[in-house]
């Protein structure tokens, strides 16, 4: 589903942000991109989604090589992926559910599949009620699960979720992670970057640990013990 | 399509007030162009008017066989600058002075001698009666062996030409000049709304909208607002046109306003102004947002 082949990212100064990065995520995984603030994992994010480029090696996301994607292929990927991050992303002039069917609506969706498409990804992120609420209207909590039914209502393959639990108190936070690992648990790839290690603990997940740019622990490969010591390092 | 629509409409009632702004400018923006158009309009009403009275004068010699000249009128009608000739016979011409210059009548009256030439008067085409045109006739009628004269109001037939041309620069000036502002207004207030909805177009482009999918509102928006910019120009122009006209007491009667097809070139003109600053505007914002 993603690959990720000796990438390496500059910023336009010249200054590396990400240093021969290789991993692969398989159909079915949740992998925590976990390190410290500036370590690398948005800018990771970013290649997934062709937000960026990478200056060096290869991103494949569904098929799709980012390095060479052609500007009118990238809604074609951004399409097959949801993406939600800390700060919610929605529009405070619509309501829950135009925030919903506004995804549906800007990639063409049939208008008279839209009303039960929205019903159904509300009622996914357990949210009926708050159909008609406006953001300002609900908790932080309720914004992000609005934002992840936002993401899912395309039925995306792949879930990019860039801190989703950074804004959120503790009780949400967990209310917030059940729901990605319910999406998870129905197929879809979750990647979920945090610097939350209490939450990366918690969980019996795939964990990659991005440091200055490069990738120091990848729980897949490596052993426990380097784990603990990421984990220190934090 | 449906959405295209709903957005570029929603956007007016998201900002009423920049939206009323922005169309208020284009409006006077145009109104103003519009006010020259009507001027330019009245003007070349009043120049054609004029040009129709540029007449060529040949006079005849004295003596010259009638036949002779109906022939050569026959000649002179078939160029293509002709509009119409007139061959005056002496007596006609004596006929017209004593009808025409009443206070030579006396004069007239008691001649022994007809001492006034027959004369070959010749009016041209619409679109040859500038002075390049009256001249090159005129050289060929001098061409005629009995043609003892030509005469043509030279030097006024050469100062409508100057008019004309200045009619044409000023108002090709004025009008880019205003059509630049219009343009500028139009992409100042794009641009604004651009950045009002920079969040939304990131949510668009989040979800995968296409390209043209965000830029179509934003352009729909914008020559929208050089529709109703064009149309409430006309409607400020109908009003400065009715104005002026009550207002000079019957003297300015015959001022025309623009036809159809006019009013419809000017809507053209503000959505193709709209159209055309949105897509600058958006080209260049949409980099950044």
């Amino acid at each position: 589903m993603i690959r990720l082949t000796h990438v390496d990212k500059s910023y336009p100064n010249g200054a590396p942000a990400l240093k021969d990065v290789s991993f692969r995520v398989r159909k079915g995984e949740f992998v925590f991109l976990t390190g410290h603030s500036g370590a690398g994992k948005s800018t990771i994010m970013r290649l997934l989604f062709a937000e960026q480029r990478p200056t060096h090696g290869e991103v494949r996301v569904s098929g799709y090589d980012v390095g060479t994607l052609k500007p009118r292929d990238v809604p074609r990927l951004r399409r097959r992926l949801g993406v939600v991050f800390q700060d919610f992303r929605l529009l405070e002039d619509r309501t829950a559910s135009e925030n919903i069917a506004f995804a549906l609506e800007v990639t063409g969706a049939r208008p008279d599949t839209i009303g039960a498409r929205v019903i159904r990804v509300l009622a996914q992120v357990g949210l009926t009620a708050k159909a008609r609420a406006y953001p300002r209207e609900m908790s932080g909590g309720e914004q992000q699960r609005i934002a992840i039914a936002r993401a899912l209502v395309n039925d995306p393959a792949i879930l990019l979720a860039d801190e989703p639990t950074g804004n959120l108190d503790e009780r949400a936070t967990r209310g917030v992670f059940q729901l990605l690992r319910d999406i998870n648990a129905a197929g879809t790839v979750v990647v979920m970057a945090t610097h939350d290690l209490d939450l990366v603990r918690q969980a019996p997940y795939r964990t990659i640990e991005v440091r200055e740019g490069a990738i120091v622990y990848d729980s897949a490969t490596d052993d426990p013990a380097s784990a603990g010591a990421a984990a220190e390092a934090e | 399509m449906r959405l295209l629509t709903r957005e570029a409409v929603l956007a007016f009632r998201r900002a009423p007030l920049l939206s009323a702004l922005s169309v208020t400018t284009i409006a006077f923006s145009l109104f103003t162009l519009g006010l020259f158009g009507l001027v330019a309009l009245n003007l070349r009403e009043a120049l054609r008017g004029i040009e129709e009275r540029v007449e060529i004068v040949a006079f005849v010699l004295h003596g010259t066989p009638a036949e002779t000249v109906t022939l050569a009128t026959q000649d002179i009608a078939a160029f293509p600058e002709v509009q119409r000739v007139n061959y005056v016979s002496e007596d006609e011409a004596l006929e017209r002075a004593r009808r025409e210059l009443v206070e030579f009548r006396d004069a007239y009256r008691d001649l022994q001698v007809n001492p006034l030439p027959a004369s070959i008067e010749v009016r041209l085409r619409e679109g040859h009666r500038d002075a390049g045109s009256v001249e090159r006739v005129a050289e060929r009628l001098r061409g005629f062996d009995f043609v003892e004269d030509v005469r043509f109001g030279r030097e006024w037939v050469q100062k409508l030409d100057h008019l004309r041309n200045i009619t044409g620069v000023v108002g090709g000036a004025i009008g880019l000049a205003f059509a630049a502002v219009a343009m500028v207004i139009i992409g100042v207030t794009i641009r604004i709304t651009l950045l009002q909805r920079a969040r939304e177009i990131a949510v668009m482009r989040l979800v995968g909208a296409t390209k043209w999918f965000i830029r179509g509102p934003f352009l729909l928006e914008g020559a929208l607002k050089g529709l109703f910019g064009g149309a409430l120009s006309l409607l400020l122009c109908y009003g400065g046109y009715l104005l002026f006209r009550d207002s000079s007491e019957g003297t300015l009667a015959g001022l025309v306003f623009f036809t159809p097809a006019h009013m419809l070139l000017i809507v053209v003109f503000g959505v193709l102004l709209g159209l055309g600053a949105s897509v600058l505007s958006v080209g260049r914002q949409l980099r950044n947002v």
